[in-house]
């Protein structure tokens, strides 16, 4: 076709890639994509900015990624490095997810909401500002290199590029105290990380946004593929209607005018394409189902007086069925289906497991891990010492006082190492808020061990809640 | 063998190159644009590389100024000063200081850790479990006292170390040339008694007069042993040597003495404090 990007079938492997200059188009798809750019674009841009109150020392940042102290922060919720679960869990959901949408409503996800289609978008919006729309761009494109050509270029990837730098600049707030951060990295004080990360994604929003757009979807991006894979009959995808427009033509006075469907052959679902395609050539790989060709035929239609849909939203199943003179089957045909309720259920029980795992999940994590170099130490007195490193952390944010007691070893005492503490059977230890307390605990028995007795526990409890774990472990002794 | 005539080959759409042989033609497909440029772009790479980095050994030194030694000479003194902070405030601070507070006390701990598996473990083991005439770290029992200051003092002069003045120095008499042979089985005898150990009750009786005129004087009248000149408590469940009759029978006529460098002229200060930090928190200090 006239200019596409996706390469021919029988045409060569690699072809050098023809540039696209969507033209401007308004309607009810495009306003959707307006309003999901501006709030995509908003929770990525604010997010860090949001305070979230924790306490006194702990972080004011409501979404926080703290990697120099292992913590992840989310609003109300706080995840220690032994609960990345709930993370994968989410990447879990978020990929299930994605199978759901694409079995109701087909290539959604890429026509609103991926990145790649986001800042494209923003992307080609600020190109059509500066260098005027479609064919004033292609004018530009084949101009010589005049001081205004030079003027315009630079002022577009000038832009772009600031755009680059904020969205790479966004991007590391999530990863530290936004305010200071930003203090830092005006005054060139912040870590060599900050702008290192920076530059990558500023390159890569820019190359990916303003110089690769469609590419990125059609070659380097493997979700179109596996969605391929994924649609049937029932999924809802951007459909040209051929019974209806074929055979097109554009003279509809002349003679032939009578054999002609609706379609004009005014090229203007081609012209507004971000990606380039031809949606009168049957779903393809390069659509992603952006519904701004529908807008475009839908003003045709309205022009020429002639039903709208002519692109349309639907169903390989109910273009056959229009295509046979049969009703359509309703919408909802597209979303109840079993596949759809069986993502659904997935999706919705690890959404549900947790929320659960979320509400009851331990706030204190306590190990004794056995010291193995030696196993046990002889004493003077001929008494058994064993050493166990104790790992407590306190997961809530308010300072809590623990009490460890042994449980079992009958005459068996604790002793801490550098404390003065007297030899006792339970201790009571302060750990401050999200924090670790670490220390060596030795367990003593002064007579001689029992067979089979070395079993026992380290019960740790919270002195003022109802947090309490028993810790089982062993104690060794000579034979 | 060639016309130099390039032409365009029928068969296959592509340029040939001229040249011949009996007819046989050479098509011109050159390497791909891009590998070409790869490649051009290593030759410019290997120059510059060849000139940033000392390349030829012994004759170039690099416009970098240095080798990968260099670097790692010069990582090794960033490291130290980013812990500078840490190990000035051990340096200022007493052993006992840093016991009382909880950060100084972590890094010099581990700092010790470090520093025992290097120099230490060799001999003590690697959990300072010891082993025959090796002393056991990890216990109340200290040939030489086990409070901050003694430790210090141990590992600062070494034991029996004629490099320093200070060291710790006994030296047991070999009773195997005081006593004869039966008065060593008794006086053994009595020794076992005193830790609790096994043992013939009438050689005992008879070795305690022997042991309060030979032993006494150092190890104590019921065997408590003395610090102070490191004679080794004897009524206790701890034997450097071996608990057993051989053992012991053969310490007292031929005894072994352990000896341990002056760590204090090897290493620096702060690293021996660090290292008496870590022996006292292994569980034995007192």
């Amino acid at each position: 076709m006239t200019e596409t990007s996706v390469p021919d079938e029988d045409g060569p492997l690699y072809s050098s890639r023809r540039k696209i200059h969507p033209k401007a188009v308004s309607g009810f798809f495009r306003r959707m994509k307006w309003q999901i750019m501006i709030v995509a674009l908003a929770i990525y841009y604010l997010t860090p900015w949001i305070r979230w109150y924790r306490g006194e020392g702990q972080p004011d940042q409501a979404v926080l990624i703290d990697m120099a102290n292992r913590r992840f922060y989310f609003f109300f919720i706080e995840i220690w490095p032994q609960e990345f679960y709930f993370v994968a869990g989410l990447l879990v959901m978020a990929g299930i997810g994605l199978f759901l949408v694409t079995s109701v409503v087909g290539r959604a996800w890429c026509g609103y909401f991926c990145p790649q289609t986001v800042w494209t978008d923003l992307f080609i919006h600020i190109e059509r500002w500066v260098e005027g729309d479609r064919n004033a761009q292609i004018r530009l494109e084949n101009a010589p290199w005049t001081a205004a050509k030079y003027r315009k270029r630079i002022t577009k990837h000038g832009i772009w590029l600031m755009i680059a730098v904020l969205t790479g600049g966004a991007w590391v707030f999530y990863f530290a105290d936004a305010p200071t951060l930003l203090r830092e990295l005006l005054t060139l004080q912040a870590p060599f990380i900050a702008y290192a990360s920076i530059a990558v994604l500023t390159f890569t929003t820019y190359a990916l946004g303003g110089l690769m757009r469609e590419q990125v979807c059609i070659y380097m991006c493997p979700w179109p593929r596996i969605q391929g894979a994924m649609l049937d009959e029932n999924s809802l995808t951007v459909t040209y209607n051929d019974w209806r427009g074929e055979p097109r033509g554009k003279h509809r006075k002349s003679a032939a005018a009578a054999s002609f469907g609706d379609c004009v052959d005014c090229n203007a679902c081609v012209a507004v394409c971000p990606t380039g395609v031809d949606i009168r050539e049957g779903q393809q790989i390069g659509c992603i189902t952006c519904g701004l060709c529908i807008d475009a035929c839908d003003k045709v239609m309205d022009k020429l007086d002639l039903a709208k849909g002519l692109i349309s939203y639907s169903t390989l199943a109910d273009y056959e069925a229009s295509k046979a003179g049969a009703p359509q089957k309703s919408v909802m045909s597209a979303i109840l289906k079993p596949r759809t309720a069986i993502y659904a259920v997935i999706w919705g029980g690890i959404g549900l497991a947790m929320i659960a795992a979320l509400l009851v999940r331990d706030r204190l994590d306590a190990s004794f891990e056995h010291v193995r170099n030696p196993p046990f130490i002889q004493l003077s007195d001929g008494s058994i010492r064993n050493g166990f490193d104790l790992k407590l952390s306190n997961m809530r944010l308010e300072p809590r006082m623990f009490e460890i007691a042994l449980n079992g070893l009958p005459g068996a005492f604790m002793t801490r190492a550098n404390s003065e503490a007297p030899p006792a059977r339970d201790m009571r230890i302060q750990v401050p808020g999200n924090g670790t307390f670490e220390a060596r605990v030795f367990v003593t028995i002064p007579g001689e061990l029992a067979e089979d007795e070395g079993a026992f526990s380290f019960d740790v409890r919270d002195l003022s809640g109802t947090d309490a774990i028993a810790y089982d472990a062993n104690f060794i002794a000579p034979e | 063998m060639a016309d130099d005539k390039t032409r365009i080959d029928e068969a296959t759409g592509t340029e040939t190159t001229g040249h011949s042989w009996d007819g046989i033609e050479e098509l011109n497909t050159p390497l791909p644009r891009w590998w070409l440029y790869c490649f051009y772009a290593c030759i410019v790479f290997a120059a510059g590389y060849a000139v940033w980095y000392p390349a030829w050994p012994g004759a170039t030194s690099g416009a970098v100024g240095g080798t990968l030694r260099d670097n790692v000479a010069v990582a090794i003194q960033e490291h130290a000063e980013g812990q500078s902070e840490w190990v000035d405030k051990i340096a200022a601070a007493s052993l006992e200081e840093i016991r009382q507070d909880d950060q100084l006390l972590a890094f010099a701990t581990s700092a010790g850790e470090a520093a025992f598996g290097v120099n230490c473990s060799q001999c003590h083991g690697a959990g300072a479990q010891g082993f025959v005439g090796y002393p056991n770290l990890n216990d109340d029992a200290w040939l030489w006292g086990g409070s901050l200051d003694d430790i210090y003092h141990t590992i600062n002069h070494g034991v029996r170390n004629e490099d320093s003045d200070d060291t710790r120095w006994s030296e047991m008499p070999a009773f195997g040339d005081i006593l004869e042979a039966p008065e060593v089985t008794d006086v053994a005898n009595h020794v076992m008694a005193l830790g609790g150990l096994e043992h013939d009750a009438d050689a005992a009786a008879r070795g305690a007069e022997i042991y309060l005129d030979n032993c006494a004087a150092c190890h104590g009248e019921d065997g408590g042993g003395d610090p102070e000149q490191g004679a080794p408590r004897l009524n206790d469940a701890i034997w450097l040597f071996g608990g057993n009759y051989e053992l012991i029978s053969s310490q007292i006529k031929q005894p072994a003495h352990g000896v341990m460098p002056a760590w204090g002229l090897r290493l620096d200060d702060t690293t021996v404090k660090a290292l008496t930090l870590y022996v006292h928190g292994l569980g034995g200090g007192s």
